[in-house]
């Protein structure tokens, strides 16, 4: 019996007038697993990784959730019923955080669950201690976002993802606005989500955590995935032309 | 909507509205004086100077417009000063606006670049040849829209001399209001001639700010 | 006819009365302006297009005409539509309307200027499109506004000054009824100026004190 994939993907595309930003790709990520998306800046990845929980929504295709479809053409009132109860089951984690700063960091985290989950203030209250626990931030709770270090904030953004429990996560570079000695905290977060096995969907330039934890890399240029396959594959043995240009720009460039 | 009473009662608008009108420019170029005088009191060298300038800015930005109207108007007589209501209201209002117009003219002229004065220093120029060809040129493009918004709300402010029966657009609406019961209609009428009169300096003012732009 | 300041010893309790109803008044009006703002602000920016038309028009009408004209409106309207509300009721919401259409384009604007990252992370999560403005957008504006809107309720505490007219008996009036008993005017205008004036520092120093809290918390 073969499991019902998590996010699947059918023959995407995107265009911005004539210019066609995503061409025709499709993706299926099944329970655990962890997808990384790579390719230089331009390539579509993060429209593609913004358009799956309609935050950019594709100007063709299908985007399925556990199943159910995500973007479907809705009267405004029931597709802004359907998308925001969708929203709740993918999380995802910005570049800049996009922390709220008018809240603490339990407000951050609570916000969500309170609003739209219907939990008592106990309830919520224990399920933010837990997330940010998780990823080492409770002794920050009482915090504002502007008193943390980005890497804090990074941590405190996924544990904010994470309140609402998700089935999916999807990461829009979510180290790329980091100095660099901040990574590895964030890094070091991602990696134990891999451990609990939490379906992760990673657009990141990080070609070392990429092949360390994924199970499966796309490597996307001018909107399309010219190559996917197991990280072994890809970063030491690619067999298209642009991906070991690309590679072998990226990795001279960090050495 | 009675639109027989508002053709009766359009001439006198009219009417009012000229009145506001020059009230306007006259309130505006006393008060472009006095904000002139006002900013180079601020940006003086002398110390004595730079205090009045303060002084005339925060007292008269700090306290209500319809008093100092008041106080020039009606207590005006007691130290000697006796004024008609139209040249307390010129008077008043435009002192009042010179205090708001000289912060808008020394903020222009700080704007401008400090490096702009030492280069014009350093070329032999003295400091008022500087501030005259080089620092004003580039302050006047600055402030024609700040001054602009300063001009917008002294037109309305015009209305406080309603209180002392200046026959302008607010007196006139406020005489109908009581005489035809109709505050909606008089309130429309006087509003939209505001309207024109605030539009059209608007236009004014966008187009020397275009103007300053490409010089 | 000189100067004779001696005359104000008998009327200091009816002006300091007068100014504690010209704070209250400014207080008031104040509040109801920065409520008002942030329910126009949502209007102007997200109200449908049939409510938005005429209410763009009333947002000009207001801040193209003087306040004056727009107290003798509510205060006259009022009466004329059967609502007889006391002078003060009246002024209190004169005011409130005249500068709630001020607050709002600062507010439309702070809106407008909270990051994007802000709306998108909050539909994430799942918010709806009124939640994200309610619990993220709106909270963020008002606060980047409360400098400038500062600045309106110091303009306010002195157009306050106007709802002497509709006859509320508020500091300036208050100088008004000693003159009719005194004939002296430019004592009893003067010492109002120096009240208002007072009341302005005031103003002025806890709004930097305010800013210099806002400067410290980012």
């Amino acid at each position: 019996m073969t499991e019902q994939p998590i996010i699947e993907i059918r023959n995407a595309a995107k265009s911005y007038g004539a210019l066609e930003v995503l061409k025709d790709i499709s993706l299926t990520v099944n329970r655990g697993e962890i997808v990384a998306i790579i390719g230089p800046s331009g390539s579509g990845k993060s429209t593609f990784l913004r358009a799956i929980n309609e935050l950019d929504p594709l100007s063709g295709g299908e985007i399925f959730l556990e199943g159910e479809q995500v973007n479907k053409r809705l009267p405004p009132r029931e597709y802004e019923r359907h998308i925001n109860r969708i929203r709740q089951e993918i999380g995802m984690v910005f570049q800049h955080f996009n922390l709220f700063p008018h809240l603490t960091v339990r407000g951050n985290v609570t916000l969500g669950p309170r609003l739209l989950k219907g939990l008592s203030q106990a309830d919520v209250d224990k399920l933010a201690e837990e997330q940010l626990d998780h990823v080492g931030m409770l002794e920050r709770i009482d915090y504002f976002p502007s008193q943390l270090s980005g890497g804090q904030k990074q941590r405190v953004a996924i544990a904010r993802a994470l309140a609402m429990k998700p089935k999916v996560m999807l990461f829009d570079e979510a180290t790329s606005a980091l100095d660099p000695e901040l990574v590895e905290e964030v890094n070091a977060v991602m990696k134990r989500l891999a451990q609990e096995h939490m379906t992760m969907l990673i657009v990141t330039h990080e070609m070392g955590f990429a092949q360390d934890v994924c199970d499966r890399v796309l490597f996307m240029d001018q909107g399309v995935v010219v190559e996917e396959g197991p990280p072994d594959v890809i970063f030491r043995n690619p067999t298209n032309e642009r991906t070991r240009n690309f590679l072998r720009k990226h990795l001279e460039g960090r050495s | 909507m009675d639109f027989e009473l508002i053709r009766t009662v359009f001439p006198f608008f009219l009417k009012a509205a000229w009145v506001t009108v020059l009230l306007s420019v006259l309130t505006a170029i006393l008060g472009l004086i006095c904000g002139s005088l006002g900013a180079a009191a601020r940006l003086s060298r002398s110390r004595v100077l730079r205090f009045l300038g303060a002084a005339y800015v925060s007292v008269f930005r700090g306290t209500p417009a319809l008093i100092q109207l008041f106080l020039l108007y009606f207590g005006g007589p007691q130290i000697g000063i006796q004024l008609d209501a139209f040249q307390a209201g010129v008077i008043g209002l435009g002192v009042n606006a010179g205090a708001y117009m000289t912060e808008t003219i020394r903020g222009a002229i700080i704007a401008v670049d400090r490096g702009q004065t030492e280069a014009a220093r350093t070329i032999g120029m003295s400091r008022w040849q500087a501030m005259r060809h080089v620092i004003l040129p580039q302050a006047m493009r600055l402030m024609i829209r700040p001054l602009g918004v300063n001009i917008n709300a002294l037109i309305k402010a015009t209305a406080l001399v309603a209180p002392i029966s200046v026959v302008e657009l607010t007196y006139t609406a406020q005489r109908y209001i009581g005489s035809t019961y109709r505050p909606f209609e008089m309130f429309l009428l006087a509003g939209i001639l505001y309207l024109i009169i605030i539009l059209s300096v608007g236009r004014v003012v966008g187009w020397l700010d275009r103007k300053a732009r490409i010089a | 006819m000189g100067l004779d300041f001696s005359v104000l010893g008998g009327f200091w309790g009816l002006l300091l009365q007068g100014t504690l109803w010209t704070v209250a008044i400014t207080v008031l009006a104040g509040v109801l302006s920065y409520i008002g703002g942030v329910l126009f602000a949502v209007v102007a920016l997200y109200a449908p297009a049939v409510i938005r038309w005429p209410f763009r028009l009333f947002e000009a009408l207001f801040m193209g005409t003087p306040l004056l004209l727009q107290l003798f409106l509510i205060y006259f309207g009022l009466i004329q539509i059967g609502i007889d509300l006391p002078a003060f009721v009246a002024g209190v919401i004169g005011l409130g309307l005249h500068f709630a259409v001020y607050n709002s384009e600062l507010i439309q604007a702070a809106i407008l200027a909270v990051d994007k990252g802000q709306t998108e992370a909050a539909r994430t999560i799942g918010l709806s499109r009124w939640q994200a403005l309610r619990h993220v957008v709106i909270p963020q504006a008002v606060r980047a506004v409360i400098p400038p809107i500062g600045n309106n309720m110091i303009a306010l505490l002195k157009d306050s000054a106007l709802v002497s007219v509709i006859g509320v008996a508020e500091l300036t009036l208050s100088a008004q009824q000693a003159i009719s008993r005194t004939f002296r005017p430019f004592e009893f205008y003067l010492a109002a100026a120096v009240l208002y004036y007072i009341v302005n520092l005031g103003m002025e120093a806890v709004q930097r004190r305010i800013e210099r809290r806002i400067a410290a918390s980012r």
